[in-house]
Order: structure tokens, then C-alpha cells, then sequence
């Protein structure tokens, strides 16, 4: 079949023609290539100077089987192995899942501006980690962080209402789950604003945590994420090629024997599992889930066969530089890594899109 | 749309952090020439300050961050949203707040509701001050005298205390790092002692309030860690001990990081002199002067 007419609200161009998108390996190549060489650079670079030979050999010391002295004093070898390398691991993790959730809700939502924090799982963490902050036992008290666990949990409820309430009317659109969506977060962010003010005290720290954060990144939160990150790349991985047949449009899909609702339910849960594991250990950093994937889109293409699995690693690539130009920029003070994704990824996302020949 | 979601936290933040560090500017608003007898205070260290040179009986209603002295008449009046019906069905003849956020000083001048301000103070001097015109605005000049007389020579007893070698020390806002530099009022008292602040060569803008990162807290290595992130973040020695190659520093190791009262660290008033004798007994515990 054929489809050249864009429908109305459609604004993703449909897959075209019937040559299928295959999945060639060149470009994911050159996008690992970047995201390794993004990563030597941050674990050499930072706020302390440690002497890069050193930093390799240190590194290598650890593999099994070679056995080298750095020279790296203790406090060097704990800056390198606890803080700043769990650093820009889980700056990877967090860039790789926002992209990837944003590439997936872009597909399912047939809508450029959709990101991951579209149906409310922003609004969600942000009520949930202001009340574990507001009302939550002091961390002295408790064994467990509550901060992320709220913040996971909020995500998620947030999302799970917007997609309750957006199937309940007679409409059920992805326009009217949108629209669920932005009901349920201007809700939880009214509630949010009101606990913050109740409670004035916290006003920093809510802030501190709604701007974005990696500052106090550590294995912990590595370990985290991890499990949620794995579940939710696998599930939007497999279903790269569903999602291209939703672009054709419910309808068209249903007779292609695809069932839209039910592949949009999937990967909508996959991708605010990703979200919600991303915002609960660093907070709310914003841009990455639209800017990454539409880069890709105007470089590689459309398909999610091969858009999905490369703005995961873009996404990594790219919040690893931000968190990189976050530590290093005012050193030894830190930029908020909310700011830099803006202030960087703004601009370069309009160069992009003036480079692009068609738009998406 | 995360752009505005983002850019309205960080325009208030840097509203939070300007108010912070805003230059005083004694109010030119007249203060009643009668002494007040009904006042309000939105500012936990205006009451403070109120209670403490005798104004107490005079004070009808305060904030609900203020929270010291316990006899203080604590309401549910929001100094950062502050309902000016509220504030007049007080029928207050005085109201001193720190912070105008928007109209309060417009909406109190329009019910003839005399006011008087007292920002964040940048140095000690703003302190005395500000005690000075709360003596005269209350009737109290004398105790507000005698205090400020009290105040300045307990500073000074331990200023001279200080020891030969200075201490460095990090200062801590909240978990996220923030810390104070030495050209704020808590890092000017610290300064009191002869110590030297890490958080001075991150201020690069000059905010006064850098947010440093863990590899250089732990590089410095400072001989002093101060908290005053115990009662909003629940921090303490053992939290901090527990962070990523926290383990690392000297301070961690033969405990001397020390947990403050966020309230006293935050605010101008009297108990500042608390604080200053909190500090120095830590101090003196590292380098013994005198002995």
C-alpha cells in the first residue's frame, strides 16, 4: 500500500513505501563509538584533576587478569571508583531511558512533542518525592531512601490514572489520552504546589530535585535502575516494529491484523517504567526524551526499528557530555544538568533542524 | 512544555537565592511613633529578635516558621504567601516581615498598616541594627542596647580566642551539596574563628551559595564538616559517613562533623552568639589555644 496524505493530527510521516526498514548495523556502530569515547572522556575529566595515564591503568586493574599499580592515592582511587564513575554510568542509564521512552512515546502517540513525561509520570514524581521530602522520616531514621521510591511510585500512578481516565470516555483516542494526561498532571502539580508551600522548608530541596540531579550519584542508584532498564529496552526493542505499523494509524493497523490499543498499552507501560526508574534516582531533566530522538529521526531515519535502540545509546551519549559540562563547566561548583540539557540541547536541536532537508 | 516546567522552578530559585543575599537597606518605612503594642511578625528571626530584647508581650501573631522562642503565638500565616487579610484581622499596629514576595508591603500601606522591613542580614553590624529599630519601633531601646552591648562582646570573647592555624571547613545547606561561601552572614561568623571556607573557590559567579561537587569536597579534605541540613534533610555524621567515599575524609574519620540546628545556622538574630559558641567548641577541640 501506499499512503502519501497526511492525516490530520498525524504529523509523523508515514513509513514510507513498501521497502522495510532494515536494521543495518553502521549506524549503531558509529553511535557506540561516540557513546564510548563520551564515556572515557567523562571518567577522565572532572572537577579533580587525576593524572589520565593513572586513571586507564587503574581502570585496567581491575579487569581479571591484570594485576597494575596506578599510583593513585586512596582518596584519588575513591573519587574515581565511587563518585564519578557510578556517575557517568548512571548519567548513561538516565540519558539512555529518557530518549528511549521518548522515541517510544513520539511512535505510539503519533505526535512529535510527545516525551516521556507527557501523561503525567513528571507531575506524579515531582507530588511523590516533595511528600517523601515534606513528610517522609528523616533519612537517619530509615534504611531505605524513600525519596526515589516515591518518586518511582508517583511516576507511575500518574501515568496509570491518565491511562485510566483517557480510556474511560467514549473517545478513546490517543488525543483524549493526551488530554487525560495533562488533566491528571496540572491535578498532582496543584498538590505538589500546595504541600511545597505548606511546608516552606523544603522549598530547596524540592527544587533542588525538580531541576535534575547526578550530583550525589552513586552504585546505589545504579543498581536501582538497572532491573527496570533492561525490562523496559527489551519490551520497547521488541516492539520497534509494531510501533512503525501503528504511524499508518489504528485503523489501518487493526487490518493489518496489529491490535493498537494493546501494543500502545505495552510499550506505554515499558516506557514510563524507564521514565519513572530515570526520575527517581535524578530528578526531572527535561529535553532529552525530545531532543535526542528527533536528532536521530533527521539523521537515521523513522523507523523504530533501528530509531529505538539508536537514541538509547544517543541518549546516554548525550546526558554523559551534559553531566560532563554540568561538573567541569564552574568547577568545582556544579550547573544543574536540567539547565545544561536546555541550554545545549536547545540550540542544537535547532541547528538540526536547519540542517535537516524534510521535517519531521 | 518542560521548558516552562523547568524554567519557573529555576526562576524561583534564583529568586530564593537572591533574596538570600539581597543588600540591606534599613526600610524607610516609618515604624508607628507610639510603641507598638499589637505586632505581627512574618520573620522567624524578627520574632526572635522581638522576643529577646522583651517585646514578647507585645507580639500578637507570628509566622509559621517561627518557631523559637516556644511561648512565640505561632499561626498559620505563610511569610512566603502571606494573606494580608489574614495578617489585618490581627488588627496589628506593626508588622514586620523579611521578604516581600509580591504585594504584601502595598496591600499593608493601603489598610494604613504600618510595616517594617528586615532583610536577610549580610554582615553582623545589620544584625545589631535591626535589633536597634525593633528597640525603638517596641519601646524596648534599652534591653535592644544592652543586648547588642551583650552580643558584640561574647563575639568578641571568642573571636579572640581563635586558634593560630586556620581551619578549613565545608558548610552544608542540603544533601545536593549547596554550601555558603565566605562572603555570607553564616560564613563571615565562621570567618570570626580564623577559618577558611572550601566553598570560596567555587563561588565563581559570586552567588555566594555554590552548589560544590562530591570530588572536590573530598579533595579538600576540610578539617570541619557543619550540617545545616539536620532538621530539613535528616542529615547527620552517620549520613554523611554512609555517602559514596565520604569514608575518605579526615573529618569523617575522627568525627568531627558536626550537627547544627538548621534554624540557628539560617537565621540573623540573637542566637547567633549559640552558634559562634557551638563552632568554637569544636574548634577548640582540634587546635587547644590558651593551654
Amino acid at each position: 500500500m501506499t499512503v502519501t496524505e497526511r492525516r490530520p493530527g498525524h504529523d509523523i510521516p508515514v513509513a514510507p513505501g513498501p521497502r522495510p526498514a532494515r536494521l543495518r548495523a553502521g549506524p549503531l556502530l558509529a553511535a557506540c563509538a561516540v557513546l564510548a569515547g563520551a564515556a572515557l572522556l567523562a571518567v577522565l575529566v572532572g572537577p579533580v584533576r587525576l593524572d589520565p595515564w593513572a586513571v586507564l591503568v587503574e581502570l585496567a586493574g581491575r579487569l581479571p587478569g591484570v594485576d597494575t599499580s596506578s599510583g593513585l592515592s586512596d582518596q584519588e582511587a575513591a573519587i574515581l571508583w565511587q563518585l564519578r564513575l557510578p556517575r557517568v554510568v548512571l548519567g548513561g542509564l538516565v540519558g539512555a531511558m529518557l530518549a528511549l521512552a521518548g522515541a517510544a512515546y513520539q511512535g505510539v502517540f503519533r505526535n512529535p512533542l510527545a516525551d516521556p513525561y507527557l501523561l503525567g509520570a513528571a507531575a506524579g514524581a515531582g507530588l511523590g518525592a516533595t511528600l517523601a521530602i515534606a513528610y517522609g522520616p528523616g533519612t537517619s531514621g530509615w534504611p531505605v531512601d524513600l525519596l526515589p521510591l516515591a518518586a518511582f511510585a508517583g511516576a507511575v500512578a500518574g501515568v496509570a490514572a491518565a491511562y485510566a481516565l483517557g480510556r474511560s470516555g467514549p473517545a478513546r483516542t490517543t488525543t483524549s489520552l493526551i488530554l487525560s494526561g495533562v488533566a491528571v498532571a496540572a491535578f498532582l502539580t496543584a498538590i505538589q504546589t500546595y504541600v511545597q508551600q505548606r511546608e516552606s522548608e523544603t522549598l530547596r530541596e524540592v527544587y533542588g530535585w525538580i531541576l535534575g540531579r547526578l550530583t550525589t550519584a552513586g552504585w546505589r542508584e545504579v543498581v536501582l535502575i538497572v532491573p527496570y532498564a533492561l525490562v523496559s529496552t527489551a519490551a520497547i526493542l521488541l516492539h520497534g516494529r509494531l510501533i512503525d505499523v501503528l504511524a499508518v494509524g489504528d485503523d489501518e493497523a487493526s487490518s493489518l491484523g496489529v491490535r493498537a490499543a494493546r501494543v500502545r498499552l505495552v510499550v506505554v507501560a515499558a516506557a514510563t517504567l524507564a521514565t519513572a526508574a530515570a526520575v527517581a534516582v535524578s530528578g526531572l531533566i527535561g529535553f532529552v526524551g525530545i531532543i535526542v530522538p528527533h536528532t536521530i529521526r533527521l539523521l537515521a531515519g523513522s523507523s523504530h526499528r533501528l530509531l529505538a535502540p539508536l537514541s538509547l545509546v544517543a541518549g546516554a551519549a548525550f546526558l554523559i557530555l551534559a553531566d560532563l559540562a554540568a561538573r567541569t563547566v564552574i568547577a568545582p561548583a556544579e550547573l544543574p544538568i536540567g539547565v545544561v540539557t536546555a541550554i545545549v540541547g536547545a540550540p542544537f536541536f535547532a541547528l538540526v533542524l536547519r540542517g535537516a532537508r524534510r521535517v519531521p | 512544555m518542560p521548558v516552562r516546567r523547568l524554567l519557573i522552578p529555576l526562576a524561583l530559585l534564583l529568586a530564593l537565592v537572591a533574596s538570600g543575599c539581597g543588600q540591606d537597606e534599613p526600610a524607610p518605612t516609618a515604624a508607628a511613633p507610639a510603641p507598638a503594642s499589637r505586632i505581627v511578625s512574618l520573620s522567624p528571626t524578627a520574632t526572635e529578635m522581638l522576643f529577646a530584647i522583651g517585646a514578647g508581650g507585645q507580639v500578637v501573631a507570628v509566622d509559621s516558621n517561627s518557631n523559637y522562642p516556644e511561648e512565640a503565638p505561632r499561626t498559620d500565616l505563610s511569610a512566603y504567601q502571606p494573606n494580608i487579610e489574614a495578617i489585618a484581622g490581627y488588627k496589628p499596629d506593626l508588622v514586620v516581615y523579611s521578604d516581600d514576595p509580591g504585594e504584601l508591603a502595598a496591600g499593608l500601606g493601603k489598610l494604613s498598616i504600618p510595616a517594617l522591613q528586615q532583610p536577610a542580614a549580610t554582615r553582623l553590624d545589620d544584625t545589631y541594627a535591626q535589633l536597634d529599630q525593633l528597640g525603638r519601633a517596641t519601646g524596648h531601646q534599652a534591653e535592644a542596647a544592652q543586648l547588642t552591648a551583650t552580643m558584640r562582646a561574647e563575639i568578641e570573647k571568642i573571636a579572640a580566642a581563635r586558634p593560630e592555624r586556620p581551619l578549613t571547613y565545608y558548610h552544608e545547606l542540603d544533601k545536593n551539596l549547596y554550601s555558603a561561601t565566605s562572603k555570607t552572614f553564616i560564613g563571615q561568623l565562621y570567618a570570626q574563628l580564623g577559618m577558611k571556607n572550601i566553598a570560596d573557590a567555587a563561588d565563581k559567579e559570586a552567588s555566594g551559595y555554590p552548589q560544590l561537587s562530591a570530588e572536590y569536597v573530598i579533595k579538600a579534605d576540610p578539617d570541619l564538616i557543619f550540617l545545616a541540613d539536620t532538621k530539613c534533610c535528616g542529615q547527620s555524621a552517620r549520613t554523611v559517613a554512609a555517602r559514596d567515599g565520604w569514608d575518605q575524609l579526615t573529618a569523617v574519620r575522627s568525627g568531627d562533623v558536626v550537627a547544627l540546628d538548621d534554624d540557628v545556622a539560617s537565621r540573623w538574630g540573637p542566637r547567633v552568639v549559640d552558634f559562634l559558641k557551638t563552632v568554637a567548641a569544636k574548634v577548640q577541640t582540634l587546635e587547644p589555644v590558651g593551654s
